[in-house]
């Protein structure tokens, strides 16, 4: 490992410019759960690593009648701590909370889980379902980036050398909606989803019929998936079995898995399907109030 | 839900069966014991290996130019700084193949035949210049086709590790065929072929396991300084001194008077860190910049650089009769050795019916060369392998007789004076005991119930170890003892020593201060393996304390100038038999100095009588049937441990096995891409079972004294890994009607097999 610089910025502007200045040779710290293990491991090289968690626009996290604004450096503790976002945003926090360890939780942010672009980041499918989008600042100015739109492969990100990811903008939760996240891992922590999917479904005021859903997967394909055919299956349909189980078969057809290590292509496909009849019951109860 | 651990204990102690605090404890949770990692020496310099990225390729040259005139290098190594290098076939004669394979597991010379393997290795001022140096040695390889798979590798026209060096050796005949099939045994007891013709039922299955890694927590290491005067010092993490001592030496041809080794603190090894290889490497390094260095290896190092337990494939085939009586059995194993011969499938062999009263029985075995790293033991070595087999196959007859599996154990369960099929006949033993004990288990009387959901059981069994062990006692003038032992402590043993002390001598725990030290500063102690140390190095205390007593005895009656004959040692209090004189220990300990000079007892032995261990394992278990992850709902394990000095620490060793164990079934394996690379080479993606995955494993201690110890001692370590695989296979089997025969049971596994 090489001797590399660290630069504590103290405001947006100065961790552009140190950022603009490196190029693809500087890249923002939140957690550092995953890029120090990165560098450690030799899989990476940089010059610079800009600290995120001294730059404050990162690392606030406000709930407002538009919804949450959740700065990108924030780690998971304090999102599933925070008592306002916990109960508007069960989904978010079914990710929050199980992403590494209990010690892993005190540093990794749901920002660096974008950042860092895996296809099996636990947090990007809720943030997916919920709407999110990804509030990106660099030399040009702002921009923002819908949340299904922002990883472009393994590893890869819309982000363009100098600029940096600020936060996440997640609607506020309409009346009778409800989101799950679950993961399929062979231990019960310190495991990398095998397939992971979040469902998101919006009820009429009845609660018996689906208004709108949103499924979204990972672990199962070069990037997180907006399984858009098979959130839109359940359009106006009876929350039903029949309707659960035509979208599992859906997502489980929009995910294009490989067989590594951690699961086959059967596997992870067979574990979509599951894993989607399983978020959209717990999605649905939410939606009712029923959990 | 689950029951307290239990001890059914036999005889009552002073100080054996307490739960004293143990010596090392503060150091250890204040964080300043010393590992081989802490070790600081003046001038020290830091070390890292070059390793094969190929599985299987012939080193054709090694340029080590570029990285020696990297600032900061101050030595570089490689096979032809080994003394291998420069002798020949005829220097070496018969003892050419034992060496070479001994030098080329330290450093690779004309192969390298295993991702992993050490080609090199750079002293450097620190260890981020010594890792960039490695990154400037150009190795030329001529990368072949690599075999992973034991059966694979038996196959005529597999690929050769060691071109025309092994030929089988069979039943004393060698083949004259090269050949990736280092050995091949076979034991036959009464006549098998009838007494599976006088069979009700048979039932013959395949098995396979994969490689599995002891894990320890702590890396290897080593530092070794290589003085001017020829003096090598060394300083590990190793379950034996001596064996780093003797094999150093060997390989670098030096006395072994030459090498002295510091065992420091271990974080663990489970039979793993009785291999070694850094030690030499590390000198060679040391002689050549003239300063101590330090070499440390890699989590992915330790996965691909050093010695996981064999990967398996058996073949099982047990009848029974109506009557519920095993007719006859048989077993055929192929192990990988890995890259050089010595796989444990000997032992596999003669543990596999080691529970079961057999009249006719064959065990054969093949120790079979791959291109893995050479395996290296693993608690219990060869056992859990082939109970996995063997206790599947009996619960399938049990099955099919519809006979309880506790029932039909018992029924033909060895006990003392049984033979088994290799040819050793058991002493006093406690496998019917144990069964009884899960038979009375409040765990096996209550139903499971629910669907998705399965008991298993199974038994195991393990031989144990005596060999050699030393204990020096020096007596304090305050009536402490200074306990000097060489057995590494690895599970509690400086507290288990020293109660034994304790108890010999009728003095408290607490005065017993017990210290494991270098190669010259005790005498010969083999490894803390093969559930030995607190067997015998506790034996050599209890001999020493002996030799404290006596001597004891012998200064009061000095002092009080009356024959010694008159003087007796009771309790920790030394009186004569007949007038109103006695000391306390304290007491006398007070004047030794001014009436004769202080007291030590010494003892060296080499003890047979080990008493050999029995575990019967019980497991509830639950399937998800949508996603094939199974879930331990409640585990029980009975062992009978003799005597237990220390009873929580034969817990922990018995719950320390049965998680190992679980693992092995349910995740651990070395998952190889088709080119020989292990892609799991991380604790992240090599599954071990964190405290998330497990219920309380509730524990029994069965204690049937083993008469072969002062104390009934029997080792506990190893035997509570055999049972856990089959038994999670049971209770999986059962949970989901399908038996799955290949480890590890992964979700994808199960799910596989219903899809």
């Amino acid at each position: 490992m090489r001797a590399i610089d660290y630069v504590a910025p103290t405001s947006l502007s100065e961790a552009v410019s140190v950022l603009s200045a490196n190029g693809d040779r500087a890249r923002p710290l939140a957690g550092g759960t995953d890029i120090i293990v990165q560098l450690r491991g030799g899989r990476r090289e940089l010059d610079v690593l800009v600290d995120a968690k001294t730059i404050p626009e990162l690392n606030q996290i406000e709930m407002t009648d538009s919804g949450l604004r959740l700065g990108a450096a924030v780690p998971c503790y304090e999102i599933y701590q925070n008592q306002q976002v916990a109960a508007a945003y069960p989904g978010l926090i079914d990710a929050a909370g199980l992403i590494g360890s209990i010690q892993i939780q005190g540093r990794a942010s749901i920002g660096g889980n974008l950042c860092n672009a895996a296809p099996s980041g636990d947090s990007i499918p809720p943030v997916i379902t919920l709407g999110g989008e990804a509030h990106i600042n660099g030399p040009n100015g702002w921009r923002a980036v819908a949340a299904e739109n922002f990883c472009t492969g393994p590893g890869r990100s819309v982000l363009e050398p100098g600029e940096i990811l600020v936060g996440i903008q997640i609607p506020a939760p309409v009346a009778n909606s409800g989101t799950a996240y679950l993961r399929f891992i062979p231990r019960n922590e310190m495991d990398i989803a095998v397939a992971g999917v979040s469902s998101s479904v919006v009820l009429d005021a009845s609660g018996q019929t689906i208004q709108s859903a949103r499924i979204a997967l990972a672990s199962v394909g070069p990037t997180p998936i907006l399984a858009t055919a098979a959130g839109d299956s359940l359009a106006g349909k009876a929350a039903s079995d029949d309707a659960i189980a035509e979208a599992g078969r859906l997502a489980s057809e929009a995910a294009t898995p490989i067989t590594d290590m951690r699961g086959t292509i059967r596997q992870r496909h067979h574990l979509v399907d599951v894993l989607t009849r399983r978020t959209l019951n717990i999605a649905i109860r939410r939606a009712r109030g029923e959990e | 839900m689950t029951t307290p651990n239990q001890v059914l204990s036999e005889v009552e102690y002073d100080v054996i069966g307490k739960r004293p605090v143990r010596p090392d404890g503060v150091d250890k949770v204040t964080g300043r014991a010393q590992y081989g990692v802490d070790l600081e020496l003046t001038g020290l310099l830091h070390a890292r290996v070059l390793r094969s990225p190929h599985a299987h390729a012939r080193i054709k040259a090694i340029d080590t130019s570029k990285a020696e005139a990297l600032a900061g290098v101050r030595a570089i190594v490689t096979a032809a700084d080994l003394p291998f290098a420069a002798l020949s076939r005829e220097d070496l004669g018969n003892d050419y193949n034992r060496f070479k394979f001994l030098s080329d597991n330290f450093l690779a010379s004309d192969k390298a035949l295993y991702r992993g393997h050490a080609i090199a290795a750079v002293a450097a001022d620190n260890a981020h210049i010594a890792e960039s140096a490695l990154a400037l040695i150009d190795v030329d390889y001529e990368v072949l086709e690599p075999v992973v798979d034991v059966r694979a590798a038996m196959q005529d026209g597999s690929p050769l590790l060691h071109d025309d060096l092994i030929h089988t050796s069979a039943m004393g005949e060698i083949s004259d065929k090269p050949s990736n099939v280092a050995s091949y045994m076979k034991f036959e007891k009464g006549e098998t072929a009838a007494g599976f013709a006088n069979s009700d039922v048979i039932v013959e299955r395949e098995f396979t396991t994969a490689s599995v890694h002891q894990g320890y927590i702590e890396p290897h290491n080593a530092t070794a300084h290589w003085r001017a005067d020829g003096q090598i010092n060394v300083w590990c993490s190793t379950q034996g001194a001596f064996v780093v001592r003797a094999n150093t030496a060997d390989v670098l041809r030096v006395d072994v008077s030459d090498v002295r080794v510091t065992p420091m603190e271990i974080g663990g090894g489970f039979g793993g860190k009785v291999s070694f290889y850094l030690e030499p490497v590390a000198a060679l390094l040391s002689r050549k910049a003239g300063a101590p260095v330090k070499v440390l290896m890699s989590r992915t190092e330790v996965f691909e650089g050093s010695g996981p337990a064999p990967g398996s494939w058996m073949r099982v085939k047990m009848g029974a009769n109506s009557a519920g009586k095993i007719t006859a059995a048989e077993i055929e194993l192929a192990f990988e050795a890995g890259a050089y011969p010595g796989s444990p499938v000997m032992q596999g062999a003669t543990c596999a019916f080691a529970c079961y009263e057999l009249e006719n029985g064959t065990v054969s075995g093949y120790d079979v060369l791959v291109n893995k790293p050479k395996t290296a033991a693993y608690r219990a070595p060869g056992s859990p392998q082939a109970a996995f087999g063997v206790e599947q196959v009996v619960d399938e007859l049990c099955q099919k007789l519809g006979v309880d599996p506790v029932e039909f154990r018992l029924n033909n369960a060895v006990t003392e004076g049984s033979r088994k099929v290799e040819g050793p006949v058991f002493q006093k033993i406690g496998l019917v005991e144990c069964l009884e004990a899960a038979r009375n288990h409040e765990h096996y009387r209550t139903p499971l119930e629910g669907p998705n959901r399965g008991r298993g059981i199974a038994s195991g069994f393990w031989m144990n170890r005596g060999f050699h062990s030393s204990v020096n006692m020096t007596v304090n003038p305050d009536g402490t003892v200074n306990l000097i032992e060489g057995s590494v402590d690895i599970g509690g043993s400086r507290a288990s020593i020293a109660q034994q002390a304790a108890e010999t001598l009728g003095i408290s725990y607490e005065d017993i201060k017990p210290q494991v030290v270098d190669t010259d500063s005790i005498g010969y102690t083999m490894v803390t393996g093969g559930s030995r140390t607190t067997f015998a190095t506790g034996w050599a205390a209890i001999l020493a304390a002996e030799d404290v007593k006596g001597q004891m005895v012998e200064r009061a009656a000095s002092i009080w100038d009356v024959p010694s004959e008159d003087v007796e040692y009771d309790s920790g209090v030394v009186r004569h038999k007949s007038q109103e004189l006695s000391f306390t220990f304290k007491e006398l300990a007070r004047q030794l100095y001014t009436t004769g000079g202080g007291i030590t007892g010494t003892a060296s032995l080499d003890p047979t009588g080990e008493g050999n261990s029995f575990g019967v394992h019980l497991v509830d278990v639950e399937v998800d049937p949508e996603t094939g992850k199974t879930e331990i709902l409640r585990y029980t394990a009975i062992q009978d441990a003799g005597k237990a000095v220390h009873p929580s620490y034969v817990e922990g060793q018995i719950q320390g096995g049965a998680v190992q164990g679980i693992g092995w079934a349910l995740n651990e394996e070395y998952y190889f891409s088709d080119n020989g690379q292990m892609m799991n080479s991380s604790f992240l993606d090599y599954r071990m079972p964190t405290s998330l995955d497990l219920p309380m494993i509730d524990t029994v201690i069965v204690e049937v004294a083993n008469p072969g110890h002062p104390y009934g001692v029997r080792g506990v370590g190893e035997v509570p890994i055999v049972p856990p695989l089959a038994a999670v296979a049971n209770a999986v089997g059962h949970a989901t009607d399908q038996r799955l025969t290949n480890l590890p049971i992964t979700p994808g596994s199960v799910l596989e097999a219903r899809l």
